[in-house]
């Protein structure tokens, strides 16, 4: 069934509109939530690319950007989180503390990478990222859907 | 029937926790009967990590407390150190400061005022104060080099001068900055929902001020006229003029036109910087930065400066190495956020965003 072109090219259809219509998850950790909320706000305005307002529940989005350190107390609340979320479902580790755990890695408290605790599909460097960056991070998710590379 | 208390969990994942904060609400029908926050979500160690390098070294930490306002939880540590070795620090280079601290207050104000709109439901101010918030974020970026976490401020003077461009931008900022606050203030001030939803909400005596150690705005929201510039002036904030707003309600509304009338003072303060900014050096040469690292000091200091969300200071010890033995950080937001129980004690549950947003926590300084 999976050799027909008409189903081929329908789920090449259905992952290109996944693409375009990706909804954020508001949850901000730390620092970078103030440059996620950047990049939602007049200037950036990355609702130009597909990719609308935040919504306020997990079960009504399907990416997670990770903006902020991760610590031992709050990844448990990650994990729980994201298992809410219904599939199809993206994350984007957004900064170096996400990522690595970045300035805070030889603290006692701090997960050095999210992607301990759910599966990340683009890491967007610096401390905190540029609103561009965590733009073009979100190009390459689409992107990635459209390839049908991603995790989930 | 008889009265059947439950327990309602609030955050850690909430979109109007602004962070990562969680309270623990008992509830009898809609009546808050007992609030308890938990805090510790965004607990990593900035206190340990900056006694672990040299002096100038510990700076990235600090500047990651209050991620809006970077610039001043930098001159809480910036000034402690300066205390510490007697360092001299040119004069324009104390204006500059002040210039860039009264602009980060602003940017700290209007996501504060944005995100509170969003909790009372209204989207449209969250646009209006982030149009504004980038402006002053592009003079930042045009100064520092970078949009929120700046490392600017250098012991004995800052990094890098304030350019003729940057000028420009910030009297072009000055000079409309006033009526466009005007037009976000009306967004929320005129809205009946707004208003009848925070007045007689949320509120604080200047007793129970007093008892928790609240500073900032809230404090002044309560009756108690208190500004750390005034009272002990830092800097150069004794050759300026400004005024301390304060009410005497303690409600949500009276902590938003306290802060709305702080911007305008410190809009006023810019243009009066602008004015006064001196020529000469920026940088004071001696305190170069291999200098710093080997820089050896004992003793003690805490200077109180005055940051959007009440008085911040940092408690430095030195004993004689090259690295400081306490670095003890005064939270603003950690004092206020202790006021929780007292202020949504006896009020309905849909009031609680609005007080807890009114308070203007910031996590990275709560948790350290």
């Amino acid at each position: 069934m999976s050799d027909n072109i008409l189903v081929t090219s329908l789920d090449e259809a259905l992952r290109w509109g996944t693409g375009k219509s990706l909804w954020p998850f508001t949850f901000g950790l730390a620092c970078c939530a103030i440059e996620m909320m950047s990049a939602m706000g007049s200037d950036y305005d990355w609702a130009r690319f597909g990719s609308d307002i935040f919504r306020d529940s997990p079960r009504h989005s399907d990416l997670m950007i990770v903006s902020g350190t991760v610590t031992k107390k709050m990844a448990p609340r990650i994990r729980r989180l994201y298992d809410q979320m219904a599939f199809p479902k993206f994350v984007i580790s957004m900064g170096a503390c996400a990522s690595a755990g970045g300035p805070y890695v030889r603290g006692y408290s701090v997960v050095d990478g999210v992607d301990q605790v759910v599966p990340v599909d683009v890491y967007v460097y610096g401390c905190p990222p540029r609103p561009e960056a965590l733009i073009q991070a979100l190009k390459m998710l689409q992107d990635r859907i459209v390839e049908g590379k991603v995790k989930h | 029937m008889e009265d059947k208390v439950i327990e309602v969990n609030f955050g850690p994942q909430h979109p109007s926790t602004h962070g990562v904060l969680r309270i623990k609400v008992k509830l009898d029908g809609e009546i808050i009967v007992d609030a308890q926050p938990v805090i510790g979500y965004l607990h990593r160690n900035a206190e340990k990590l900056a006694e672990m390098g040299a002096y100038p070294k510990g700076m990235i930490y600090i500047d990651r407390l209050d991620y809006v306002a970077a610039l001043n939880m930098e001159l809480g540590y910036v000034l402690a150190v300066e205390n510490l070795m007697d360092a001299q620090v040119p004069e324009r280079a104390q204006w500059i400061r002040m210039l860039m601290v009264e602009l980060n207050r602003e940017a700290s104000h209007l996501i504060w005022l944005g995100t509170h709109g969003l909790d009372m439901g209204m989207l449209t101010p969250f646009f209006y104060c982030f149009r504004e918030r980038e402006r002053i974020l592009r003079i930042f970026d045009e100064i520092t080099g970078s949009r929120l976490l700046y490392n600017y401020f250098a012991i004995g003077g800052v990094y890098s001068d304030v350019t003729p461009k940057a000028i420009e931008m910030i009297k072009e900022w000055t000079d409309d900055f006033v009526t466009k606050l005007e037009e976000i203030q009306s967004l929320l001030g005129k809205s009946y929902i707004y208003v009848s939803r925070t007045r007689g909400v949320g509120k604080l005596t200047a007793d129970d001020v007093l008892s928790y150690g609240v500073t900032g705005p809230m404090q002044r929201a309560s009756g108690i006229k208190r500004d750390v510039r005034k009272n002990s002036p830092y800097l150069f904030y004794d050759k300026v003029n400004f005024d301390i707003p304060s009410r005497t309600e303690g409600d949500v509304y009276a902590r938003f036109l306290v802060r709305i009338e702080e911007m305008r003072q410190s809009a006023s303060i810019v243009k009066q910087v602008l004015e006064k900014l001196p020529q000469g050096e920026f940088y004071n040469k001696k305190y170069s930065k291999p200098m710093l690292v080997r820089l050896k000091t004992t003793g003690e200091s805490y200077v109180p400066t005055e940051s959007p969300k009440g008085e911040f200071a940092i408690h430095l010890i030195g004993d004689g190495s090259s690295i400081p033995y306490r670095v003890r950080i005064r939270s603003p937001s950690f004092a206020n956020l202790s006021s929780i129980p007292t202020m949504l004690k006896g009020y309905k549950i849909a009031d609680l965003t609005a007080s807890v947003s009114s308070m203007d926590p910031v996590f990275g300084e709560v948790d350290r």
